[in-house]
């Protein structure tokens, strides 16, 4: 029950812990229904199914509103995130994408060369891609009542079949597409206040060229793009989603020496961090090698590994193995991580 | 309370290092170190002022002090009686030997 | 790159496993150490499945911010309502104190801001003309940083929250304790880095506890547990310091010279403990213009503060565990927590709340 005095806070935004319960107590109870599709609201996955008749396979949507500080930041800008975030949303539910919609709300004053390259930046990225923005629009609003810009993008693609999130079993491979944590710690590096220099870039980036023939090889089982919240996030909502359990190997999870820099020095942990280039999938144990190799193929897959296991001993978690041979669980994150002295 | 990583130092200012995580740079302050420091060397930072100095030496140190007890208890419980329980000092001095053969 | 002074071989660590369950006695073991980040790394790498089930390893008040007493917190809030620019460390700012914690300050409009380090504040105040304090809280390893800026011509619309403890006074207190059953010490590193091994030796003299300086690489842990259980075996209750690439024994005389310089040494109650004797800091009388809670009007907690049913005052002192207290996970939770052990990440519940009261997997 809503208290008269609760309020909105960041972390109800975070994609950890207390967005879900958010969407768990508002949204569900009100918009889920009849499901017209394989892959409906109540999955809360990075997009939803629609079956037509006639149809073969599913039309799939996704819409995301993208808010960034700083707007240009080190290999990317929110434009490239806001294109290169919805074709992935589409991407990771096995969709071909073939239309965008661009909305931006402006605050008055905003240069408009600032914007010039936003645009450009989404130009590029669909480019990449092959696919058309074919609506859109735009609003501005008084200087301060907004920060500088927000963009949201509706992504609508085709899927045969859609691919969920939860259809892990035991003795599946989990694959990871690349490093883990880039995004994440390339943002927070390049905040002012901290006084970081570091080459780290955030890796935002479409996922479609890459991922295309691992899709048509038909032997992805369950896929997502561990953005906000990170790895611990995407892992844990599907071992929850599929009541089976996570193992990971964490001398498997490739990371680069930044992060690794970034991760000791602000005390945020890798897993806890977005990824904007990334995908996390579960293959059946026999097409592990495989789907190792069609990732490897592309330029964005070079770092791309097979990371653990699904297993059925903690149903609904997300375990460990830690480079001395402990384990332990991993969590989802509660909100977005402050460094820590402690 | 305790967070610190090592970091190179890279070059220094007066009291003032540039340091380097593994490719990311920052400055630290030195004016709480009671070592002396030269760039090359490698330092403890907490709260973005270097603690302590540490050299590759030391890594190297560590990992001989962890095999010298290892093999030093194998050792000694290799000489030792097959497990019979020796009274263990749980609480502050033993009150008695611990049993031997 | 290696991740330099990094120390997770896997055969060493079974090594030293074996050689942990060659020396544990039969009986109960019970080693506490004090240190948020000792607990952090013993959790991440599941450390606890290297020891036998007779040896336990509990973490004591070592998490600042779990005892930074919530009238403390309740003064910045207050400072922060007034519009004064208020920094502290990510650690604090989701801590809440008596109704509110910093970071839901935000929400009002207040200037609330993360600050990696106590020379982040001093660079703010020398960018303002606007009143800057720094809530400083942290145990040994982060007083001589706060010590630096008061002495490097602060301008003067800083001032400092001082919030700092002393952990020595804390283990001391923990041994006065009835039945506390404490076997050993896992003494702090990188408090040891500055304090050097005699705070510990003062004590210890009469209690005859083994102590060991502790590092926090899972090895440096692992070892630190050999050497404790060494010294039970052979009798014998030394400081001995386990840690001696970051660590002399002598600690670190700069850095407690700035101390001395600047901060003398009080009683302070710790949140969920109570007020332990000369365990806090506060501004010498020369340095009274640099100090928060004289230039807004508050005072220090010398009270303790308590909260019904809550049994973070056993639990902080390593002598029960979340699972006893009839709160843990039913009214206190890490998104709504009651008491301190609920608050931070390395608080006891904290953990016991996301690792399902599992003693290790």
């Amino acid at each position: 029950m809503t208290k008269h005095d609760e309020r909105i806070t960041p972390l109800h935004g975070a994609g950890g812990e207390l967005m879900g319960q958010l969407l768990d107590r508002l949204v569900l109870p009100r918009f889920a229904g009849e499901e017209i599709g394989s892959i409906g609201l109540q999955s809360l996955d990075d997009g939803a199914s629609i079956s037509l008749p006639d149809l073969p396979g599913e039309l799939v949507l996704t819409t995301d509103s993208h808010v960034v500080d700083p707007v240009f930041f080190p290999g990317g800008d929110i434009g490239r995130l806001a294109a290169a975030g919805t074709l992935n949303d589409l991407t990771v539910m096995g969709a071909r994408p073939l239309a965008l919609t661009l909305a931006a709300i402006i605050e008055e004053g905003y240069p408009v060369s600032d914007l010039e390259r936003v645009l450009d930046s989404i130009a590029d990225v669909l480019r990449e891609v092959g696919t058309p923005v074919v609506c859109g629009d735009t609003k501005v609003m008084p200087a301060g009542d907004i920060d500088g810009i927000v963009l949201n993008t509706t992504g609508l693609g085709i899927a045969d079949p859609p691919i969920g999130d939860a259809d892990l079993r035991a003795g599946d491979c989990v694959l990871v597409s690349g490093s883990i944590g880039d995004h994440g710690m390339a943002l927070l590096a390049a905040r002012e206040e901290f006084h970081l220099e570091t080459s780290l870039l955030s890796d935002v980036a479409p996922l479609w060229p890459m991922l295309r023939p691992v899709i048509t090889a038909g032997t992805v089982r369950a896929m997502k793009d561990p953005t906000r919240g990170g790895l611990a996030s995407a892992l844990n909502d599907m071992a929850r989603k599929s009541q089976t359990c996570i193992e990971i190997e964490e001398d498997a999870v490739p990371i680069l020496d930044a992060v690794r820099g970034l991760s000791d020095l602000l005390g945020i942990s890798p897993y806890d961090v977005a990824n904007e280039g990334k995908a996390v999938m579960i293959v059946a144990e026999e097409n592990a090698q495989a789907t190792l190799s069609l990732l490897r193929d592309h330029p964005l897959g070079k770092d791309a590994a097979i990371i653990g296991r699904v297993t059925d001993e903690h149903p609904g978690r997300v375990i460990l193995a830690t480079p001395i041979g402990g384990r332990r669980f991993l969590d989802m994150p509660l909100g977005d991580p402050v460094p820590r002295i402690c | 309370m305790c967070l610190a990583a090592p970091a190179r130092v890279i070059s220094i200012d007066e009291k003032t290092a540039v340091v380097d995580y593994q490719g990311v740079r920052t400055t630290a302050r030195l004016d709480a170190l009671t070592d002396d420091v030269t760039p090359g060397d490698f330092v403890l930072i907490h709260t973005g002022f270097a603690i302590k100095r540490l050299s590759p030496e030391d890594g190297e140190e560590t990992l001989r002090l962890f095999d010298e007890l290892t093999s030093s208890l194998t050792a000694e419980a290799e000489k030792a009686p097959p497990s019979t329980p020796s009274s263990h000092a749980t609480q502050g001095v033993a009150e008695e030997q611990p049993e031997d053969a | 790159m290696a991740r330099p002074f990094s120390f997770t071989d896997p055969k060493r660590a079974k090594a030293l496993s074996d050689a942990i369950r060659i020396l544990a006695p039969p009986d109960p073991y019970k080693i506490v150490h004090v240190c948020g980040t000792h607990e952090m790394a013993i959790t991440q790498s599941g450390l606890r499945r290297f020891l036998p089930d007779t040896v336990d390893l509990l973490e004591g008040p070592g998490c600042p911010v779990c005892v930074t007493p919530a009238t403390d917190i309740d003064a910045a809030a207050e400072i922060a309502r007034t519009g004064a620019i208020v920094c502290t460390f990510g650690d604090m700012i989701r801590v809440p104190g008596s109704h509110t914690s910093l970071d839901a300050l935000r929400t009002e409009g207040c200037d609330v801001r993360t600050v990696l380090s106590a020379d982040e504040a001093l660079r703010i105040a020398r960018d303002t003309t606007q009143d800057v304090v720094f809530f400083a809280v942290g145990f040994e390893t982060t007083t001589p940083m706060t010590a630096v800026i008061c002495l490097d011509d602060p301008p003067p619309n800083l001032s400092i929250l001082v919030s700092h403890k002393l952990i020595p006074q804390a283990m001391a207190a923990l041994l006065n304790l009835p039945d506390n059953r404490i076997a050993a010490y896992l003494a702090p590193g990188h408090v040891s880095t500055i304090i050097g091994l005699a705070p510990y030796e003062e004590w210890l003299r009469e209690r005859r506890i083994p102590t060991v300086v502790g590092g926090f690489e899972p090895l440096d842990i692992l070892y630190a547990v050999a050497l404790l259980l060494r010294q039970s075996r052979d009798g014998v209750a030394s400081v001995e310091n386990g840690y001696p690439r970051a660590v002399d024994d002598n600690g670190s005389p700069a850095a407690r010279a700035l101390v001395n310089e600047v901060f003398q040494v009080v009683d302070v109650a710790w949140r969920g403990i109570g007020v332990i004797r000369q365990s806090g800091l506060s501004l010498r009388p020369r340095f009274a213009q640099l100090d928060a809670r004289q230039r807004f009007d508050v005072g220090i907690t010398e009270e303790a503060d308590e909260i019904p049913g809550c049994r973070c005052p056993d639990i902080l002192t390593a002598q029960a565990v979340p699972s006893d207290c009839p709160l843990f996970a039913t009214r206190c939770t890490p998104l709504a927590p009651v008491g301190p052990c609920m608050v931070g990440t390395e608080g006891a519940c904290n953990i016991w709340f996301r690792y399902n009261g599992e003693r290790s997997l």
